[in-house]
């Protein structure tokens, strides 16, 4: 079994946030989780056409990394999106009315569980190639430095895409030109179903192969948001002050499968009762707001019950919201304006 | 007007882009190397001079990336013009390329656009078969990219200078024995043109009539419509007129030109470097077939690459690559047919 570094019990090492930043990154993570759970619900009741890559589980991550980018500042993100979207600022009504294939979702139907995104809130259209996204960061980090702007990217990526050959060559570039991207490892022990020692020599795939590229890399309790939060303003500061890239490697674990039909017959179950019941991030967040008397019970509940009702009132929405004309299936290939 | 070069018109081009827009820059492998080639073929050398080596950036050997950032800061509003020094390392970026700059407007609904140009220099010149490649049609079928083939000066100055304005993915091939560049190939052959200095661009999806002829529509591309005008001036001294036209864009063909010369000619022939199984060449045929079909009075010829990887030997590599001769040969027969 694989245990987080700091283990269970030593996230208090990591510093509180204000009571409004903690509270706010509590609502989103809380959001994340209710949006992931009432996904998987809606598939079990057939009721949601497509495949799903739930990211329950991972939630410190999205929000510990995010929350604290303005709209103009980027995230790139995986086939694993939803908690990295809403974490951005894609409103959960946009990302529900894609899930069902809908006009009004942030692609208009035309993107799917796996390409949710909205650049107006600096979330780039999510990228279901592993490895994919890696380059493009780059690219944007450096639109970034020729505009001299000083806006950051975020980009996240799994154990499994250190081992493409597009992370190899985003890396040496990033780190060569200085660029503004914080690269992030959601190493959640499994590609797809492979778990990290089948494939690789290191247990830290990008964390130990950081130094190669000569980019500061730390290894992070992916399930802290509070730890989380504090390595990604680290990261951020460096970035925004052009001092390049920064390899953030955070710990994390799926709750459920790779996609909807994956039992996870290939992971051991103490492994499973230790980062789900022992290690949730979410609960022990909600824990160390209640223990550290950040907030009382009643003021979290508040925040939760708005957090459901926003869901509701989503899948509501989403599922009485009209299909998109079968005609702008045919649009939208080339940009009007272009030839 | 000057006479130029088309390696010396491509630069221009994007000379003349980079000082309009500052959003314009460029970026390959050995792209300007102070004492280097400029690319393989000349294109950038000398533009750092000007514009300096922040827009005129010498990228690692990372083909994924190069094709990635390309992708990433066209979206942020830069205008890349990437270079690739053998067409062949296009399948490098494949990835890039076809499952991200070709779909990524369309996956976002419409909210984004990857404005960039990713030219690729192409076709075969006694160096094997990774080095050799006419990769047209593999990008032809993918929806989402342009595809630009400009074989004479005027036009690679003119559609450079559209590609890099245009808001799409556009993939320039450039064929290495007609770039005229300091550098000489065996069997180039001299696409000297004038070029104007004032700012022109040529819209795509306009096909050039090289040569009028009311016997047989000849749509040949690069090196291919130089063969073909040889061809017919070889087929002239045998009574046989033939109209040569350059598509000279393929994403998006001018189909219209095509059949206004075949209501004259009603025998069609399509030449083209690139291999005969889905070349882009079944593509316009096929297309005629469906919708001008009774405008032909025989069959369509394709002459074409056979289905081989292209060999080195020059014996061999010549008897694969469709020569004056055998369009000659082709065009006795269709006559005939």
């Amino acid at each position: 079994m694989t245990a987080c570094p700091g283990g269970n019990g030593d996230s208090d090492m990591s510093k509180m946030p204000a009571k409004k930043k903690a509270l706010g990154m509590y609502q989103r993570m809380y959001l994340i989780r209710k949006y992931e759970e009432r996904i998987y619900y809606l598939f079990l009741e057939g009721i949601m056409p497509g495949t799903i890559h739930q990211s329950t589980g991972e939630e410190a991550c999205a929000v510990g990394m995010l929350y604290d980018l303005s709209k103009d500042d980027y995230m790139a993100s995986t086939h694993r999106p939803a908690g990295h979207d809403i974490a951005k600022g894609v409103t959960v009504k946009a990302m529900m009315c894609e899930m069902f294939g809908k006009e009004d979702g942030c692609c208009h139907g035309k993107g799917g569980a796996m390409h949710t995104g909205d650049v107006a809130v600096g979330a780039l259209t999510a990228n279901a190639i592993v490895g994919g996204n890696l380059p493009i960061a780059a690219g944007v980090a450096l639109a970034f430095k020729m505009q001299k702007k000083d806006n950051v990217i975020v980009c996240f990526f799994g154990d499994g895409a250190s081992n493409e050959g597009s992370f190899h060559e985003s890396m040496n570039a990033a780190s060569k030109w200085k660029l503004p991207v914080i690269y992030v490892c959601e190493n959640n022990l499994y590609a797809a179903n492979t778990s990290v020692k089948i494939t690789c020599t290191s247990d830290n795939p990008a964390y130990d192969r950081a130094p190669a590229y000569n980019i500061p890399a730390e290894i992070v309790d992916g399930n802290d948001v509070c730890a989380v939060n504090e390595a990604a303003t680290r990261a951020i500061a460096r970035a925004r002050k052009g001092e390049g890239p920064t390899i953030l490697e955070l710990k994390t674990y799926r709750h459920g499968g790779h996609s909807r039909n994956d039992a996870c017959g290939y992971r051991p179950k103490d492994e499973e009762k230790y980062w789900i019941q022992d290690h949730d991030p979410v609960k022990m967040f909600r824990e160390r707001l209640l223990n550290e008397k950040v907030a009382k019970e009643a003021e979290i509940k508040a925040l939760e019950e708005a957090a459901e009702k926003e869901i509701d009132e989503a899948v509501e929405y989403a599922q009485k919201a009209p299909f998109p004309a079968l005609e702008s299936a045919l649009t939208d290939v080339f940009c009007e304006g272009g030839n | 007007m000057a006479m130029m070069a088309i390696a010396d018109a491509l630069k221009l081009a994007i000379r003349e882009e980079m000082r309009r827009d500052g959003k314009v820059y460029c970026l390959g492998e050995d792209e300007d190397i102070p004492g280097g080639m400029g690319g393989s073929f000349t294109v950038t050398k000398g533009l750092s001079d000007e514009f300096g080596f922040d827009r005129v950036i010498n990228t690692p050997i990372s083909e994924i990336m190069i094709a990635g950032v390309c992708v990433g800061s066209a979206m942020m509003g830069m205008r890349p013009v990437a270079d690739l020094q053998y067409g062949d390392f296009l399948f490098c970026m494949m990835d890039q390329l076809v499952n991200q700059a070709a779909k990524m407007r369309y996956m976002s609904g419409g909210k984004v656009s990857v404005p960039m140009v990713m030219r690729a220099p192409c076709g075969a010149t006694n160096r094997g078969a990774q080095h050799a490649q006419s990769l047209e049609s593999y990008f032809v079928h993918v929806p989402g990219l342009k595809v630009i083939c400009p074989s004479t000066a005027y036009d690679a100055k003119g559609l450079m200078k559209q590609a890099i304005r245009d808001d799409n993915p556009v993939i320039v091939f450039e064929h290495k024995l007609l770039y005229g560049s300091k550098r000489k190939e065996k069997d180039a052959i001299s696409a000297l043109g004038e070029v104007p200095e004032d700012d022109y661009t040529i819209p795509f999806g306009k096909a050039a009539i090289r040569r009028e002829g009311k016997d047989i529509t000849i749509v040949a591309n690069l090196l291919m419509s130089y063969k073909a005008m040889e061809a017919a001036a070889i087929l002239e001294k045998e009574g046989i007129s033939c109209e040569v036209i350059d598509p000279r864009t393929l994403v998006p063909f001018d189909y219209d030109t095509v059949v206004e010369s075949l209501k004259k000619t009603g025998r069609l022939m399509i030449v083209h470097e690139d291999h005969y199984n889905c070349g882009w060449g079944a593509q316009l045929s096929s297309w005629i077939a469906e919708n001008q079909i009774w405008l032909l009075d025989a069959p369509v010829c394709r002459v074409a690459t056979p289905d081989v990887p292209i060999p080195f030997s020059p014996v061999l590599e010549s008897y694969v690559i469709p020569s004056k001769e055998r369009i000659v040969e082709e065009a006795r027969k269709l006559m005939k047919a």
